[in-house]
């Protein structure tokens, strides 16, 4: 695999010209190393022609972009009120226990990150949960366990 | 001949297993020597059928929900390729009385037709209106906008024609149309049904807003929470730019209109229009003073119009029908229909698209059956999460954007969240200032601040502290917050707190009210 510096310089040239490329920019870095690399800060500030500290402020603004490596799976789970007038806050009490981490966490076997979110969108079939581009749905703590075992075994990215 | 067999792609009936679903169904067929055509078609919006299978037959589309894939073998030994009788069979689709009674304009096509298919989408009814909006000048465009009397459905209720008209007249070397789709709100969905249901209505929409405006070129702005969306949206632009609606030249016409989709990265914030513009420009999503209005001065400093989704995608309608059709739905200066989506703690959730006038009462029994629980249903928060919450008393008020306002409530975008009387109300108000104190973008002080110190007053609450005065100190805070705030997120969130705390003070350990 080629070097960190130069995946995300051939990302930024892939997206330079284009009219507010800081987002593409940085989710495309983020699908690649799973976070935005500290390096990134100075090499799309430079691409873009923008101050580091302009792309340092988008990045902790938005909840997506992390600066640290993840676990090799984030699960994520709905605190929206849809969500909670269904047992969304059970299940959220119960993922942190299960896995021994708080929100933002990552298990100690380093196999799930747990990350809260507001809205999956799938307000019919609360309380939901996302892992990867999956979104399930009806979630209880016996398939959220069940999710998690599943994972576990998983070797992911 | 191939049977035909829908099962939905949408992410909710994927979320409960419709791809596992779609797969067993092929490969018992496979195994069977039956030759049948599956088509990944848009949600029926009755989550509750999910996964909602059905089956073309002479007398219509059959439905059998809802089926788990170990279902699928007895499905095929009952015959149901051809309808036969089953536990799961629910007869005609078209005849399930959630459905038939609704009056579907935007989502006509929504569950009927395969999503990416442009011959299904011109055999249902799409397109007509662009080849309309064609021949017309913009100022006739932006008339016929106006007759509809459509308002913005992401909340706010703007009526569309007069934002497009400002942009029209504003002279600029480029315009944008913009589609907020960063569907934020707990408790809604329709957005994200219509794009992976019917991408190219809300395509066909912005191509026309950009007729109407003389801009050429759109950004449709989506959340990062729906990946599906994220598909969906991109293959139909590709095939409707192969298809030569989009470019230089859209239908021929010589007009050029270019789309792209852009993708959020988890900020609530950025569904306010003025945040969504700088996140577009690749900046912090944080809320720009208005004025100037986006209209005038909005992505890149260009003209503007910033519409939400379902606003877009009922634009094609009034084109093809024509405004009066539109506007012959609805009541008082609500006119055409709205997307009630159902959601939280109720046997039927789903989607409702009617015209305006429904009570909360006929969507919440009728339609929606009672809480899924089966224990009284004690409020609904009606318009996302800053949105008011309503106690069971007001529920025979209509759905009408002036009547909710009358009663300090307000209709937004259609989603309602109904809880059961296991809710404790404080602790919703409580949750109503933490999520403005996460979301918060930061530029003003009264939702920053505000919401911090709206979470530590309520703690002092429950532990029962001073009560009285932290509730008068409560009610200051809100005012501060609602009349001093730059956008709706600081200004709004009072309403959430201030309602539970009108209307259920026995939860803040207060004496009822009568």
């Amino acid at each position: 695999m080629t070097q960190p510096t130069s995946r995300i310089e051939a990302i930024v040239e892939a997206h330079r010209l284009r009219p507010g490329a800081t987002l593409p920019i940085l989710h495309d870095i983020q699908a690649d190393f799973g976070y935005i690399p500290d390096e990134a800060i100075g090499i799309i500030a430079t691409g873009l022609n923008l101050s580091r500290a302009e792309i340092f402020g988008v990045v902790t603004f938005y909840a997506d972009f992390r600066t640290t490596a993840p676990g090799r799976h984030v699960v994520q789970v709905c605190r929206g009120e849809a969500c909670q007038a269904m047992g969304g806050e059970a299940l959220e009490c119960h993922a942190k226990s299960k896995l021994g981490v708080d929100f933002h966490g990552t298990s100690s076997d380093k196999s799930i990150t747990l990350e809260p979110v507001f809205c999956l969108g799938n307000c019919g079939c609360s309380p939901s949960v996302r892992v990867g581009d999956e979104i399930l749905g009806r979630v209880d703590p016996d398939s959220f366990d069940e999710l998690v075992d599943e994972l576990r075994k998983d070797g992911g990215r | 001949m191939n049977i035909k067999v829908y099962v939905p792609c949408d992410t909710t009936a994927a979320s409960v297993g419709a791809d596992r679903v779609a797969e067993k169904i092929a490969a018992e067929a496979k195994q069977r020597g039956l030759a049948v055509q599956i088509i990944r078609n848009g949600s029926r919006g009755m989550f509750w059928l999910e996964p909602l299978v059905e089956v073309a037959t002479e007398q219509g589309r059959i439905a059998y929900g809802p089926v788990r894939p170990a279902d699928i073998q007895s499905l095929f030994e009952a015959d149901f390729l051809h309808g036969g009788a089953h536990p799961l069979n629910l007869g005609l689709t078209a005849e399930i009385p959630y459905l038939k009674n609704q009056e579907r304009l935007t989502f006509a096509r929504v569950g009927l037709i395969d999503p990416l298919s442009l011959e299904d989408y011109e055999a249902h009814g799409g397109v007509a209106g662009l080849r309309k909006a064609i021949a017309l000048e913009p100022n006739q465009i932006v008339t016929a906008i106006k007759d509809s009397g459509l308002r913005g459905r992401g909340g706010a209720a703007f009526p569309t024609g007069i934002k497009w008209q400002t942009v029209l007249d504003t002279t600029a070397d480029q315009k944008y149309i913009v589609c907020n789709a960063d569907e934020g709100d707990s408790g809604t969905f329709a957005d994200r049904m219509l794009m992976e249901g019917d991408p190219y209505c809300l395509i066909e929409g912005m191509i026309i807003a950009g007729l109407a405006v003389n801009a050429t070129m759109g950004y449709i702005y989506l959340r990062s929470e729906y990946p599906r969306c994220w598909k969906t949206l991109n293959a139909a632009i590709e095939r409707a730019r192969a298809a030569g609606w989009l470019g230089d030249s859209v239908l021929g016409s010589g007009r050029r209109f270019e789309l792209e989709v852009r993708l959020g990265a988890g900020s609530y914030i950025c569904g306010e229009e003025t945040a969504l513009l700088e996140s577009l420009e690749g900046k912090r999503g944080e809320v720009r003073a208005k004025p100037p209005l986006p209209a005038i001065s909005g992505l890149f400093g260009k003209p503007t119009v910033v519409n939400n989704v379902i606003t877009l995608a009922s634009v094609p309608i009034v084109l093809s029908c024509g405004a009066a059709f539109y506007s012959d739905y609805g009541l008082g200066r609500s006119r055409g229909t709205l997307t009630i989506q159902l959601a939280g703690n109720i046997k039927h959730a789903g989607l409702i698209e009617k015209a305006f006038g429904l009570t909360l009462r006929e969507v919440l029994f009728d339609y929606g059956g009672g809480s899924a629980s089966g224990r009284p249903i004690r409020a609904v928060q009606a318009g996302g999460p800053l949105g008011a919450y309503v106690p069971a008393k007001d529920f025979d008020m209509a759905f009408d954007y002036e009547a909710f306002m009358q009663r300090g409530a307000m209709v937004g975008h259609g989603g309602i969240v109904v809880f059961d009387d296991t809710v404790n109300m404080l602790k919703m108000a409580r949750f109503a200032m933490e999520f403005c104190a996460e979301e918060s973008c930061g530029k003003c002080t009264p939702c920053r601040i505000g919401s911090v110190r709206g979470v530590e007053v309520i703690d002092r609450i429950q532990a029962g502290t001073s009560r009285e005065e932290n509730v008068e100190l409560l009610e200051a805070l809100c005012d501060t917050m609602q009349y001093g705030s730059l956008c709706a997120m600081g200004g709004m969130t009072p309403f959430p707190v201030m309602s539970a705390l009108k209307h259920f003070p026995e939860d803040f350990g207060l004496d009822q009210n009568d």
